[in-house]
């Protein structure tokens, strides 16, 4: 018996299966990855395809490209397509393709669980971009879907809730699987505070996952029981109260905040140390501050509805609830700076995406604080600082991490060193344009532009130019990207198993590309 | 300030933006009541706290990137962990946020506190207007958005206070408390005037309470702030502030107002109109509350906002056509007119629709109506 174990095992020696095959049926984690992430890049071609509209018709007063029915679609979709179509299923790209890698193991627990989340989201993905096409267009009510306006809709407003339940399935089975596979199938030796930082979010990632997805299906249910079903959960007429959906909405939309964002911090967290050339600084409190974050995430729901009318008191718990989790991310933007402190530094793409979200995302993170406060927040509530402000967590947080993340990762999976130069334009030519899109969006707000409004007063047609230009050449400037991992994937310099100079990890030291199986047997670790 | 916008205009490169109305405003809207510059105090000394902060943490940050560079020779110290580092950048930070949150803590105290108010006013938003019911001087109207359509349709210059007007704007005496009474008719809207610095969503089947002191006489524009539907961007706030007198020689010359049109409603009543005479009448009351959905050729929005050309109800009996418009339809926008329009307006409405757009249905009178109302 020892003696075969000693053997290789079997699958280490297939090869990847040729054909639609592959894809459709695959149980390997690094093609899931891949599927997730070309999935992602899809859904950001659409939803981003949406906001130049948005842009074009905010360009100047006026309705000149879409009518307000056709905005608020154009709205509605880009925030839902670009939370549940880009963003996570991004984060889950990484998971798939990393967290097996980072921990030793040889696949994701549930590999033919892992097949069927992925390709449970292109048909959700179907259904929410394709209901623009039913009469009466797709849901306009904006993506947080509040009654009684969600309730006048046709019917693709029910076609969205079964979109979204999808989605929600789709995920839960995703993190049950990430969960299990990093708490199951660690390498001999790699202990819980062993792990890398990013295994450590995407764990606590996943648990905020399973705990509110569930939340939100019954929050959507509850929406479609009072449209089609007879129903008064959110009718007052029948005793219902409106306020009830976005309590219950909040309760999954403030951990979804950062379900969003703590794989971010995890992605961070690995490329800033490699191009420091000096190990990660703080990395038990690093694990502390995430903990915390996902703890205190579950408790500052309404400030998203401070103008809603609730008592001082609540307001007031709310408010420094909110405040505290200032704290523990301080924490984090301290480390990410400390680790940078007297290393030796390079500024490969990634690297620049890394320093450019510690940045930017504290400037959303500053926003947040100003929001917090509830005087301020009575102003600027639903105003275009408030997109703003989630614009820079979201766009200059979360997507540039995913940036960083692909840069970091891509000799990895794709076996080539990325174009530097075209990397370089891609960069600079999205963090200057990102700025010009998303800054001025703050005066806006500040002077009194509420948001989702497809035509504006006069007072706001300056910034509103500006913004546009911004979100113009900003999403041309994605084009790069694209064309990086075209011809990252078609050729370029051979990539080494240690792709990146300062880089550690057990990743680093399967070959690059990584093979189709890896860590047949598990490594020892120290 | 200035120098801050002359910068801007020339980051945007000046020539190609033809500024519309140059107006680069950077802050908060000038406050016009306490609360409003206590708002404005506050948001003030934290971004001043947080520049502060952005200033010290990237600076180090800053430092880092240009003096440990590896291009620079610098060589990596294998640092990665100091305890009381770590206790401080958690303690200072915590101690930095409860002195922000103290002062804004004594405004939320005083922004909830809506007792012993001068005056009353009930608000009703309604999808795509608002209605105001002052509950002691007895007088209520709509306003709604005084916008022309061409303008926003790019076939007519705009006026300097594009969307941001209405017919009949909200009235009130200067430094008396208003209370504002919000509640909603249809979906959730947000009654909002920054210059005041009062904000409070109206909520359809309960009573929400706000309040402001307006501190000098002016007129102060805001906008609803919650998605309200297709016409979100179209229901402006205009609230004009008046002395003592003005405001009650506004309330007396409306209260006069309000009785012309009570005795003519009741005259109406009894008499009988022209279908020419109705359709005149109805065209505009049709422009004003009906077209927004139904769009002004009757053809309304496919799957969302039914055709009234041709439908059944106004090719078919009278009554249907009457008592949907008075109650309107429960689970969509379709609004219950009866508190909204008096019989004849209904009347010429409801025969407006009858009779155009290639429409046969039998004209209605206001008598009509007011046999339908329960």
């Amino acid at each position: 018996m020892e003696a075969n174990l000693a053997q290789p095992l079997p699958q280490a020696h297939h090869a990847a299966p040729g054909g639609v095959w592959r894809w459709l049926a695959s149980t390997n984690h690094k093609d899931i990855g891949t599927l997730y992430f070309w999935f992602a890049a899809t859904m950001f071609l659409i939803g981003g395809l949406m906001a130049m509209l948005i842009r074009a018709e905010l360009f100047q007063p006026g309705l000149q490209l879409v009518q307000p029915e056709a905005f608020n679609q154009l709205t509605t979709l880009h925030g839902l397509i670009m939370i549940f179509g880009v963003i996570m299923p991004a984060f889950t790209a990484f998971a798939n393709w990393q967290v097996p890698l980072m921990i030793g193991a040889p696949d994701m627990a549930f590999p033919r669980m892992n097949n069927w989340s992925f390709w449970l989201l292109p048909v959700a993905g179907v259904f929410l971009v394709g209901s623009t096409l039913l009469p009466g267009g797709a849901v306009a009510g904006g993506w947080t879907m509040y009654p009684p306006l969600f309730l006048q809709g046709g019917i693709s407003y029910d076609l969205t809730i079964f979109a979204i339940h999808i989605m929600g399935a789709s995920s839960i089975m995703g993190s049950i699987n990430i969960a299990t596979t990093i708490l199951n199938m660690r390498a001999p030796g790699m202990t819980l505070m062993k792990m890398p930082l990013f295994v450590w979010t995407w764990l606590i990632t996943a648990f905020l996952l399973i705990a509110v997805m569930p939340v939100l299906a019954g929050a959507v249910t509850m929406l479609l029981a009072d449209r089609n079903f007879g129903t008064h959960f959110f009718d007052a007429a029948g005793g219902g109260d409106p306020v009830l959906f976005q309590h219950v909405f909040w309760f999954f939309g403030h951990p979804e905040v950062y379900i969003l964002i703590l794989p971010a911090f995890g992605i961070i967290s690995s490329v800033i140390p490699t191009f420091s050339r000096k190990p990660l600084f703080g990395y038990a409190s690093m694990v502390y501050a995430t903990a915390s974050i996902a703890i205190l995430s579950f408790l500052v729901w309404g400030h998203h509805m401070f103008t809603v009318g609730m008592p001082a008191a609540a307001q007031l718990y709310f408010m420094y609830a909110t405040l505290l989790i200032a704290v523990p991310t301080g924490v984090k933007v301290f480390n990410w700076v400390a680790t940078m402190w007297r290393g030796s530094l390079t500024f490969e793409t990634a690297m620049l995406f890394a320093v450019a979200f510690v940045c930017l995302f504290t400037i959303g993170g500053f926003s947040g604080l100003v929001l917090a406060m509830v005087p301020v927040d009575i102003q600027l509530q639903d105003t275009y600082y408030v997109v703003a402000h989630f614009h820079y967590v979201l766009v200059t947080g979360a997507l540039f991490s995913i940036y960083a993340g692909l840069y970091y990762w891509l000799p990895k999976w794709t076996g080539h060193m990325v174009n530097e130069t075209w990397g370089r334009w891609h960069f600079w030519l999205s963090a200057i344009s990102v700025n010009v899109l998303f800054f001025p969006m703050h005066f806006l707000g500040l002077a009194g532009m509420p948001r989702r409004i497809p035509d504006y007063a006069l007072q706001f047609a300056d910034f509103n130019r500006v913004a546009s230009i911004g979100g113009f050449v900003f999403g041309a400037s994605q084009i790069l990207l694209l064309i990086v991992i075209l011809k990252c994937i078609r050729g370029g310099e051979k990539a080494e198993a240690r792709a990146w100079e300062g880089a550690e990890g057990l990743e680093w030291t399967v070959p690059s590309p990584a093979p189709y199986h890896t860590f047949a047997q598990p490594p020892e670790v120290k | 300030m200035r120098l801050g916008r002359q910068m801007l205009l020339l980051v945007c490169g000046a020539g190609w933006i033809q500024p519309v109305v140059a107006d680069w405003a950077l802050n908060l809207q000038a406050p016009k009541s306490d609360i409003a510059a206590r708002i404005h105090d506050i948001h003030t000394l934290i971004l001043l706290v947080c520049l502060g902060i952005f200033v010290v943490v990237f600076g180090v940050m800053f430092y880092a990137l240009f003096k440990h560079r590896k291009s620079a020779g610098h060589q990596a110290h294998h640092f990665h962990e100091h305890a009381t580092v770590e206790v401080i950048w958690t303690v200072i930070p915590l101690l930095i946020l409860v002195g922000m949150a103290w002062p804004a803590t004594r405004a939320v105290l005083d922004q909830k506190d809506t007792a012993n108010p001068d005056l009353t006013i009930k608000v009703t938003g309604y999808q795509w207007k608002w209605e105001y019911d002052y509950l002691q001087d007895g007088v209520k109207f709509m306003s709604a958005s005084s916008t022309p359509a061409d303008q926003i349709a790019n076939q007519a210059a705009k006026g300097a206070h594009y969307l941001l007007e209405v017919d009949e704007p909200m009235v009130v005496p200067v430094g008396k408390k208003v209370r504002v009474l919000l509640t909603s008719h249809d979906v959730i809207h947000a009654w909002w005037v920054p210059a005041l610095g009062v904000k409070q969503d109206a909520i359809p089947g309960f009573i929400r309470d706000t309040w402001f002191r307006a501190n000098e006489p002016g007129t102060y524009r805001g906008q609803c702030a919650e998605l309200c539907g297709r016409g979100h961007a179209f229901m402006p706030i205009v609230v004009e502030v008046k002395s003592e007198a003005d405001y009650q020689a506004w309330l007396a010359d409306k209260r006069a107002g309000n009785q012309a049109r009570a005795v003519a409603a009741v005259a109406a009543v009894a008499k009988t109109f022209s279908p020419a005479e109705l359709k005149t009448r109805g065209e505009r009351i049709f422009a004003a509350n009906c077209a927004a959905c139904h769009q002004a050729d009757g053809k309304g929005l496919p799957g969302v906002f039914p055709a009234l050309a041709g439908s059944k109800i106004a090719n078919g009996p009278a009554a249907a056509h009457i008592d949907r418009v008075l109650r309107g339809k429960e689970g969509t926008a379709m609004s219950a007119f009866q508190e909204q329009l008096d019989d004849a307006d209904l009347a010429a409405v409801i025969t407006y629709e009858r009779i155009a757009w290639g429409n046969t249905g039998s004209p209605v009178q206001p008598a009509d109506v007011k046999a339908r109302r329960k």
